[in-house]
């Protein structure tokens, strides 16, 4: 469903330019006013935005705040999370994570892109099922379910114990934590590399077999640089997600596991310390913008609109 | 090897064959991906007072143990109760955004595009307690009004994509077919226009709606003991005890779902038809 919508999205960009092209300015603004209702409608934003000021920005303004004043002017609650080994550990290992999590999704979601894209598109409509269905569903739920199969006494060590093998401990430590944020993300990689295979055409790939290219020079040479911007733009939506999460860690990974956002949660919630909680959020805030950034200038300087399209997607 | 060859013999330059290795391990990872979800199904019709998988025999003794305390039901229903009030809200603001985007010109249009997404991408948490230190001097924490206007502001983005990408791939010469055959432009918007877009509109409102009744991480901050909505009492449930229980409640959670999922999905093609036939 999202990848019809991308799709939709990004026929209709590519068509407004040509009708820009067509008339001069002052006779196409005319023929606009003329062609719609609600239009210059600028009014209409009037209520989203101030939701957004109101409920979002005013919010992270006054967290800065909290960081910064004490009840004076401040650097402490910075100082003390940047000059802390635990707590800079605690960031590194929240980076390594993502990172890690990225490329294990790269890994297992590219093979799927590239099976499903290969078929014809009713039957991939019901291949995505698959993927769409566990998106959907309750990240709580999901990660209940994890708790229940990887559990000392859950299914997997009672299938593997018919096996005669374990019982092997699975979780609340990395690998529950792996298994667990791999599982909820893997989606948000296939949904944006399939969406850049579908627009290469395939016929590039025969092309190169019929000029002697082997099927694997063919792939390599030819269709895996094409898929690149959605493999870009899946491993930025999931390198991103994955620096924030706080639930999956949390009840599927132990003390050693601990990410930002479950450091911030304890300093809220435990600890009390509004400000060092803030300027902990404060940091993540700007890790992930940062990110942000520089991925779009990446996608940006590939020249790709369809990775923008993926990006858009959620 | 099969089903390649099949392919091929049907000539389609616009397909390419994948190795029995590929599909293998994409099977395997699309396995991965639905099993999880299919556990948690049968385990709530369990009539172990453990989790057991497969269930040795059935019952539906923990459904009985939802509905009859302990907050299950009372939090299921404020769970609803937020996610339609906070989707209604994101719908409205958020489609009249979608229009105030697409069909008027100004500077910064998409700097104002992106500060309507901007909380889809910060991370949860940090809009969770953004929002926790706001609330608690106003004394909106474990309220229901400030969990609707929380889960108002992460599903209106939701909202604003879908119907945004909808109005772009909308033929405006509909609405100027209506225009000039007399109608006047708000009969042309109301009359045409919205009945267009209504799948785009409602696929928005599903979304927020999902985003609000499947949010953890705010609610565990904007929640307390009187206002608990059905995520955050499973997040203070699997801290206490794994029983079924929180298998079925879980249940429920997909079933709402995958219920609001097919509607929508039969609701679209009704109105494909429907639209297929005006314009045939």
């Amino acid at each position: 469903m999202s990848l019809t919508i991308a799709r939709s999205e990004r026929s209709a960009t590519t068509r407004s330019p040509d009708v820009r092209a067509a008339a001069p300015k002052g006779m196409l603004a005319v023929a606009r006013r003329r062609r719609q209702s609600l239009q210059n409608s600028r009014w209409l934003l009037v209520p989203a935005l101030a939701v957004v000021m109101l409920l979002f920005a005013l919010p992270l303004v006054r967290m800065l705040w909290l960081s910064l004043f004490d009840p004076g002017f401040t650097l402490a609650h910075y100082a003390d999370f940047l000059g802390s080994g635990t707590y800079l550990r605690v960031m590194f290992n929240t980076v390594a994570l993502a990172f890690n999590v990225s490329m294990l999704c790269v890994l297992l979601g590219y093979p799927v892109a590239y099976a499903i894209n290969s078929t014809s598109p009713s039957t991939r409509r019901l291949f995505l099922i698959p993927v769409m269905l566990p998106y959907l569903t309750s990240l709580m739920v999901r990660t209940y379910a994890w708790m229940v199969l990887l559990g000392t006494h859950g299914m997997v060590n009672n299938f593997l114990s018919l096996l005669g093998l374990g019982p092997y401990r699975l979780i609340n430590n990395s690998l529950g934590v792996y298994i667990g944020m791999v599982h909820v993300l893997l989606p948000l990689m296939i949904l944006p590399i399939v969406n850049a295979m579908q627009n290469i055409d395939i016929r590039l790939v025969h092309a190169a077999e019929g000029l002697g290219a082997t099927r694997w020079q063919a792939f390599i040479r030819v269709f895996a640089p094409l898929s690149l911007p959605g493999v870009a733009a899946g491993s930025c939506l999931v390198f991103i997600i994955s620096l924030g999460f706080f639930i999956t860690p949390a009840l599927l990974g132990a003390l050693e596991n601990m990410t930002v956002s479950m450091l911030i949660e304890n300093q809220v919630g435990v600890a009390l310390n509004w400000g060092f909680a803030a300027a902990i959020g404060i940091v993540l805030l700007v890790a992930t913008m940062a990110t942000l950034a520089l991925a779009m200038l990446v996608v940006k300087a590939a020249g790709s609109r369809m990775a923008s399209g993926g990006v858009r997607l959620v | 090897m099969i089903s390649g060859r099949a392919r091929r013999s049907r000539n389609d330059v616009r397909t390419y064959r994948v190795p029995l290795v590929v599909w293998i391990i994409a099977g395997l990872v699309l396995f991965f991906l639905v099993f999880p979800i299919f556990v948690v199904i049968p385990i709530s019709f369990s009539a172990a007072n453990f989790l057991q998988f497969p269930p040795k025999s059935l019952s539906l003794r923990w459904y009985g143990a939802y509905a009859s305390g302990h907050g299950w039901v009372e939090a299921t229903i404020l769970s609803a109760e937020v996610a339609v009030v906070a989707s209604a809200f994101a719908t409205a603001i958020g489609t009249a955004a979608a229009f105030g985007l697409i069909r008027s010109d100004f500077p910064m249009k998409k700097a104002i595009y992106g500060a309507l997404l901007s909380p889809l991408i910060v991370p949860s948490i940090i809009t969770a307690i953004a929002l926790y230190f706001l609330f608690a001097p106003l004394h909106l924490i474990d309220s229901f009004a400030g969990l609707v206007l929380a889960h108002t502001v992460l599903g209106l983005p939701l909202v604003v994509v879908v119907v945004a990408a909808s109005l772009r791939g909308f033929d405006m010469a509909f609405e100027r077919a209506a225009m000039s055959l007399g109608a006047a432009p708000w009969t042309a918007l109301r009359r045409v226009t919205l009945p267009l877009i209504a799948p785009g509109i409602a696929t928005g409102a599903l979304l927020a709606f999902l985003a609000s009744f499947d949010e953890v991480v705010v609610a565990i901050f904007l929640s307390g003991t009187n206002a608990v909505t059905l995520p955050k009492k499973i997040w203070e449930g699997v801290w206490l005890e794994i029983t079924p229980v929180i298998a079925a409640a879980s249940t429920v959670v997909i079933a709402v779902t995958v219920a609001l999922f097919t509607a929508l999905e039969v609701m679209r093609r009704r109105s494909e038809s429907t639209t297929g036939h005006a314009l045939r």
